[in-house]
């Protein structure tokens, strides 16, 4: 019996498949690069932590205030500007300063296809009055 | 450098054991860590002659459902609710005599999570996504549960409700303030925690117009919850199954 | 060393009940497809029925894993040459077993993508966490015995020394598996059916009685089909095993029921009073409860006559009717009977969906394919001899 040609087909559709990635990349790339522009928030001067550090680790800082959160039930951060922040998604992070998820998170991530977020299934998406209260 | 395969071994022993020594050190430091503040035991005492006054009422559960975006599905076989009211009968089958049943029977009584002391659902969670937190509060985390519904199946008095399907299309108005859960995952009364943290009264007990529900710290002798507890009689859920439950009934 | 291609040829008969099964389990996992896209809304669980199909099936599967034991103790420990062939085939219906239920815990999770996490957060004191050892544990072992016992086979050899060493651990092993799924439900505070000492013992017996039924099947139907016989002898032997453990587990179900009804104790009667007698105009469990009973009994009789056991259409009827009535005693029977009434004395009704059936018959599906590719390859490297 020949195997040749079943060895080959499966070779040719293995090495198709361990390329998808390119070919998609290939395909998606119809989106003319425009270059990413975050507006910042108006009335607060410092990030909770270095912009480096929240470029690189945003998502190492909210898993750190979930756990201190949810399971030491601390809710107080002390940025490293002594500012003290209250450690809640909806309401520091976005309604304080950063708006909405589309105004805000899904422009980088969307852009740049990182890590689909799921926080929004659970967490709310600050609605615009929310936003302006204290 | 020629490196032997017994040196190898030998030096990844020992790295491994330095490893396995530091994190065991630092584990029981931080167990025997600082001072323990005052123990806080956060429990509710439930009203049952002034919540029957008025037919109907049902403000704090509308109070605690509305805040914390519990979804009303409308299929009563998958309902969630976190406290809800059921006729005396169901709660304390046992705890009547034929005589009592005709003035008792159907006095609705509300429940809720009882929030034990060793409840049997922290108990059995493979992922620990259920504990009981240091102020008594039996606490969810919606992140880690894998949606197994053990704790269900172990909770003796049926405070646990599972997210069949997604809940978002369920909530009436969402509140923002509280996030909502995804399908898939346990949930139940919260004791308010968040609100809890801040000092104030769980919503149900300030939604409350007959000041049936009085909520305080346990511990502390002279709070308002451990006043009506030595003046009145006051029965539990199921108290002999040891689970400890901090929820009382003033019959 | 798989020597799966062994598995690969065959004849048009084979490759037709192999394509069945792969359109039957393709068919469970577009229906698991749905499950994941819309939530366990799609069976018929409840707020108070919470578990239903998939974990009576993971009850059950994993006591036909624990039986292989029933085959290794002769073999290993007594010596009982007769089971020379059979040994392997119970060892490789265990792997199968045991993947099957693995496969009914992950279908029945609301986040299935999250399993890791009973890794990543181990929980000794949950009895779940144990259970995800001894099963894990149970799978290699066995997994590592057959691959063994086959190896030697096909290299016309005799089974190294550690396959026997192996074995005698998967004795305890096995009871452990089953011991502790019988611990999952037997803790816990607020079920009475579930809390009692003779769960465990129930299991064990329960699992000695249906696991070599099935195993008795699958010689018979091999016998049927292919040229492979583990001999009379073999079959005959394991009918007397059947025969005991029926036996016991009828009286353990006894001694049940006699505890409920004469202490008349409410809380405790209530559950067989829901599954025989039907409880708040809730009744349709109770024809499967007494048919489950009735076979049971039938099984029984075939199987005490000495004449009618060693008749092979006898016992194969007493060996459908013990598996089909512990499947639907220690299945639905068990969960239902547990979580029915609710701790709030609420009678809700529990019937599976379609889809539910669907990934229930896909996983069956998985099963009997991993089984027959399995017996495949040990009737190929038999046949060489």
């Amino acid at each position: 019996m020949n195997d040749r040609p079943f060895i080959l087909g499966g070779l040719l559709v293995f090495v198709v498949f361990v390329t998808a990635p390119i070919w998609h990349g290939v395909a998606a790339r119809q989106v003319a690069l425009a270059p990413l522009e975050l507006k910042l928030p108006a009335q607060e001067k410092h990030c909770v932590a270095p912009v480096s550090y929240m470029r690189t680790s945003h998502m190492r800082l909210l898993d750190e205030w979930r756990t201190e959160v949810v399971r030491n039930q601390q809710r107080q951060y002390t940025a490293y500007d002594g500012k003290v922040y209250e450690m809640n998604l909806t309401r520091t992070c976005l309604s304080g300063c950063h708006g909405s998820q589309k105004e805000f998170c899904d422009r980088c991530h969307s852009y740049n296809g990182a890590a689909a977020l799921n926080c929004w299934n659970c967490h709310s998406d600050a609605p615009l009055a929310a936003r302006n209260a204290p | 450098m020629k490196v032997t395969r017994k040196q190898f071994l030998q030096l990844s022993g020992l790295s491994l054991i330095a490893v396995t020594a530091r994190k065991l050190v630092r584990g029981a430091a931080n167990s025997t860590a600082t001072e323990s503040p005052k123990t806080i035991r956060w429990g509710m005492a439930i009203d049952v002659q002034k919540c029957r006054r008025k037919e109907g009422c049902n403000g704090c559960i509308k109070a605690c459902h509305s805040t914390h975006n519990v979804p009303q599905f409308g299929d009563q076989a998958r309902e969630v609710k976190w406290t809800w009211k059921q006729p005396f009968e169901d709660v304390f089958p046992f705890a009547q005599t034929q005589y009592t049943r005709e003035v008792f029977a159907d006095a609705p009584v509300l429940l809720m999570c009882n929030h034990c002391d060793d409840p049997p659902c922290q108990d059995v969670c493979p992922v620990d996504a259920t504990w009981r937190t240091d102020e008594g509060v039996v606490t969810i985390d919606w992140h880690r549960c894998i949606g197994c519904r053990y704790c269900m199946a172990a909770c003796p008095y049926g405070s646990r409700s599972f997210n069949w399907q997604d809940p978002r299309p369920a909530i009436p108005t969402v509140n923002p303030d509280f996030p909502t859960r995804t399908r898939g995952v346990v949930e139940k009364c919260n004791f308010c925690e968040e609100r809890l943290a801040k000092r104030l009264p769980p919503v149900c007990v300030e939604a409350c117009e007959e000041k049936a529900l009085i909520f305080g710290d346990l511990e502390q002798a002279d709070s308002e919850i451990r006043k009506v507890l030595h003046a009145r009689f006051a029965v539990q859920r199921k108290p002999e199954l040891g689970a400890g439950p901090s929820v009382y009934y003033l019959i | 060393m798989l020597m799966f291609e062994k598995a690969l040829t065959g004849s048009r008969r084979y490759w037709l009940w192999v394509t069945c099964l792969l359109l039957v389990a393709l068919a469970g996992f577009l229906c698991y497809l749905r499950q994941l896209a819309h939530g366990l809304v799609i069976t018929g669980l409840s707020r108070d029925v919470t578990w239903g199909l998939y974990i009576a099936q993971f009850t059950f599967f994993v006591g036909v894993a624990a039986s292989a034991v029933t085959v290794v103790v002769p073999y290993y420990l007594h010596d009982c040459k007769q089971f020379a062939r059979l040994t392997i085939l119970g060892e490789l219906l265990a792997v199968s077993a045991v993947t099957m239920s693995g496969l009914f815990i992950f279908v029945d999770l609301g986040q299935p993508a999250r399993i890791l996490n009973v890794v990543l957060h181990p929980q000794p004191q949950s009895v779940m966490f144990w259970d995800m050892i001894a099963l894990s544990g149970y799978f290699l072992i066995n997994t590592v015995i057959a691959m063994g016992t086959l190896h030697a086979g096909h290299e016309h050899a005799s089974p190294p020394g550690w396959i026997k060493s192996l074995a005698i651990v998967s004795i305890p092993w096995a009871i452990s598996i089953h011991t502790v799924t019988a611990f999952l439900y037997s803790g816990l505070p607020g079920r009475t059916y579930w809390l009692t000492a003779i769960l465990a013992p129930r299991f064990l017996a329960s699992a000695f009685s249906s696991g070599p039924a099935l195993l008795i099947l699958l010689c018979v139907a091999m016998r049927k089909l292919t040229a492979f016989d583990v001999g009379r002898e073999a079959i005959h032997k394991l009918a007397v095993i059947v025969t005991y453990a029926t036996a016991i587990n009828i009286f353990f179900i006894l001694t049940e029921v006699f505890t409920a009804l004469y202490s008349e104790i409410p809380a405790h009667e209530e559950n067989f009073e829901y599954l025989f007698i039907g409880l708040g105009g809730d009744y349709h469990l109770v024809p499967w409860m007494w048919f489950s009973f009735l076979l049971c009994l039938i099984a029984l009789t075939l199987l005490l006559v000495p004449r009618w056991r060693s008749n092979v259409r006898l016992l194969v009827i007493a060996c459908l009717c013990i598996f089909v009535s512990i499947w639907i005693d220690k299945g639905l029977g068990l969960i239902i009977g547990g979580l029915v009434p609710s701790p709030l004395g609420a009678i809700t009704r529990y019937a599976p969906t379609l889809p539910e059936w669907t990934i229930v018959c896909g996983i069956w599906a998985i099963g009997a394919l991993m089984t027959t590719a399995f017996y495949k390859i040990t009737f190929s490297i038999w046949e060489e001899h």
